[in-house]
């Protein structure tokens, strides 16, 4: 898919930057990173809608929901009135976007990366699209600090941690992060080592992947809702989890295991790729190799 | 199984064509019905009067009216009534061929064939030269469910036919055995898929006529037509082979003809539907059962009475798929299984002596 989208790209030249909508007052935005971009701009009284997964800040949530990113109905997109889109790449079904962009309404695609740049391609975008690119400035510039300082406290690294990041947990079976995620992208930021660059995706992997791996840090995602928690993983409760994980006959022989080195972190601070990402890295960091 | 089902469809309790008859005018008049309501109903407050008015009175249409009405609602109303008819039409004809009242499209292979297309135009779709991918463009999904709904068929029909005689027993579990192979094929490319394509997947399987537009209408619609017109003329050689196929011989239908026909009509009917719309269920096989107890299991209206019926079906179902998450949308999967499945189930209970399985 990826190498489709670039192929794409391609033929259609360099890609385009976002056109200002400085007038723009009735704003959908569909992605979970660009709704809280919108929202660290201080530009959220122009939103009227809003995708599944734009679920911070919680005031996002108010929102009217048109349904899932990859999956719109081109009614119910109108019926919210927007006279301008900003969508994150991928959005569609293409058949809805070809609609929308008939009805006139600005739509503005946004491309997602999982690195420090992108995050500030991503804002750069977004403050253009909206006509406010001194507000993005500012906010970039503010978390290229943020990047600077993790970058600079990464690179103090010098004997780098492997992390195993684990999805979930469902029947005792460990679902692990490989390459090509945002999990895999974070581990580098805070200056840590994905434990599995194997396999792209996040797969189920066998105990004896586990060992072999020989994670430093065992990372998870709060997924800040108790169901969400208890199906992932079996339990709601931090320091439950913690002992279940580390008693897990693969992790208890790993580095990790005999540290006791278990951190639990908000999924979508950590996996979010928005504008808390600078923070997210150094959290992680600080969490990763105990440094306060 | 077969053999006693085969006595009890035969078995006609005087003559319901009149009933029948009266029924297809019924359900004319419910397809006509749903389709308004259809075109009158939706997330956006357009209204059908409102552009009625407007077009009576000769006041220019808005541009969301316009948009709303001819780019959205009418190609998913004619997606609807196409794929609902096309789904119940191929489902009896499928249970009058194989002589089971269980029998779908699937048993020709047609489904576990469309959803391999699916799947790996979904996932593997990205690895194609980009000079095939631009050919395709956002096609190639239901261009590869329809290329592999058709595969399917026409391996299983080959592998089922001996000596010019196509065995239904043979076609039935040489489907099963297909099923089984394309599951783990399926499994495999699932594997390799990333969370978004395993998403795409997972919606594509449960159905939708969100996506419909006239490109994909005017590309569906000649194939399904097509099998529509010539499904009611199978009538006849079905009735017949509900005697069994030496005695559908003797009563002098061309029984290899008959299932030539058939497994072609479906395979179009179906494949087609399935690449535009995805995995809708259901609707092939609750339709035509409800109408065979309204009004007998006589081919000759259990066929175009179904195709009404289905489209009509679909066509609410669709509705409420896109008003109760409003404004987002349900699969209409879902929609049609909650309502079919209790459905089907109280039908069967209602008559349990009657539909003695």
């Amino acid at each position: 898919m990826k190498r489709l989208l670039l192929s794409v790209a391609l033929l259609a030249g360099p890609a385009a930057a976002a056109e200002p909508h400085p007038d723009a007052t009735r704003v959908l935005s569909l992605g979970g990173s660009i709704t809280e971009i919108v929202y660290a701009l201080g530009e959220e009284g122009r939103l009227v809608g809003r995708d599944m997964t734009s679920s911070f800040p919680p005031e996002a949530q108010a929102l009217p929901d048109v349904g899932y990113v990859r999956q719109l109905s081109p009614e119910g997109v109108l019926s919210v009135k927007p006279d301008l889109i900003l969508a994150e790449d991928g959005a569609g079904p293409p058949e809805t976007v070809e609609v929308l962009k008939n009805a006139g309404i600005a739509y503005e695609s946004i491309a997602s990366d999982w690195s420090d740049t992108g995050i500030r391609d991503k804002i750069d975008a977004v403050a253009t699209a909206l006509g406010v690119p001194e507000k993005g400035q500012a906010l970039a510039d503010k978390i290229a600090q943020e990047f600077s300082t993790a970058e600079t406290r990464a690179k103090s690294v010098t004997e780098p941690r492997k992390v195993m990041f684990i999805m979930s947990l469902q029947g005792g079976r460990i679902m692990a992060s490989g390459r090509q995620t945002s999990a895999n992208g974070i581990i580098h930021l805070a200056g840590a080592q994905n434990a599995f660059y194997e396999f792209e995706g996040y797969k189920t992997v066998t105990d004896e992947a586990v060992l072999a791996a020989n994670p430093d840090v065992i990372l998870m995602m709060d997924r800040n809702a108790p169901q969400a928690n208890k199906a992932a993983n079996g339990t709601d409760d931090h320091a439950a989890l913690r002992e279940q994980v580390l008693a897990m006959p693969a992790i208890a022989a790993t580095p990790a295991g005999k540290n006791g080195a278990f951190v639990q972190m908000d999924g979508l601070f950590l996996l979010g790729f928005g504008p808390r990402t600078g923070q997210a890295a150094l959290a992680l960091h600080d969490a990763v190799y105990g440094t306060e | 199984m077969v053999a006693i089902s085969t006595g009890r469809m035969v078995r006609i309790e005087g003559d319901r064509s009149a009933r029948a008859r009266g029924l297809a005018v019924l359900l004319v008049g419910l397809l006509i019905a749903v389709s308004l309501a259809s075109l009158g109903w939706g997330a956006t407050d357009t209204s059908l009067s409102g552009v009625l008015r407007d077009l009576l009175s000769g006041r220019p249409i808005s541009q969301q009216d316009s948009i709303v009405m001819l780019q959205i609602r009418l190609p998913r109303l004619v997606t609807g009534i196409l794929v609902g008819a096309a789904l119940a039409m191929s489902g009896a004809i499928m249970q009058g061929l194989f002589r089971n009242p269980l029998a779908d499209p699937g048993l020709v292979g047609v489904s576990a064939g469309a959803s391999l297309g699916a799947v790996a135009a979904i996932v593997l779709g990205g690895a194609l030269p980009a000079s095939m991918a631009a050919v395709f463009g956002w096609y190639l999904t239901p261009v590869a469910a329809f290329v592999g709904s058709w595969l399917c068929t026409i391996l299983l029909y080959r592998i089922a036919t001996r000596r010019g005689r196509t065995s239904v027993a043979t076609m039935l579990l040489a489907g099963i055995a297909l099923a089984a192979m394309i599951g783990a094929v399926t499994g495999i490319i699932i594997y390799k898929a990333n969370d978004a394509q395993l998403r795409d997947l997972t919606f594509w399987g449960l159905g939708s006529l969100g996506g419909a537009s006239w490109p994909k209408v005017t590309a569906a619609a000649p194939v399904i037509l097509l099998a529509l017109l010539a499904g009611p003329w199978l009538a006849r050689g079905l009735n017949g082979l509900a005697l069994g196929e030496a005695a559908a011989a003797h009563v002098g239908i061309r029984v290899q003809r008959v299932k030539n026909a058939a497994i072609l009509t479906v395979a179009g009917a179906v494949g087609a539907s399935v690449a535009i719309s995805g995995g809708i269920g259901f609707v092939g096989i609750v339709v035509p059962h409800l109408l065979r107890l309204v009004s007998g299991p006589d081919h000759r209206w259990l066929l175009v009475n179904s195709g009404l019926l289905g489209a009509s079906l679909l066509l609410l179902a669709d509705m409420i798929s896109r008003s109760v998450v409003a404004p987002a949308e349900l699969p209409i999967g879902i929609i049609t299984a909650v309502i079919g499945g209790p459905f089907f189930m109280w039908v069967l209970l209602r008559n349990r002596g009657v539909l003695d399985l």
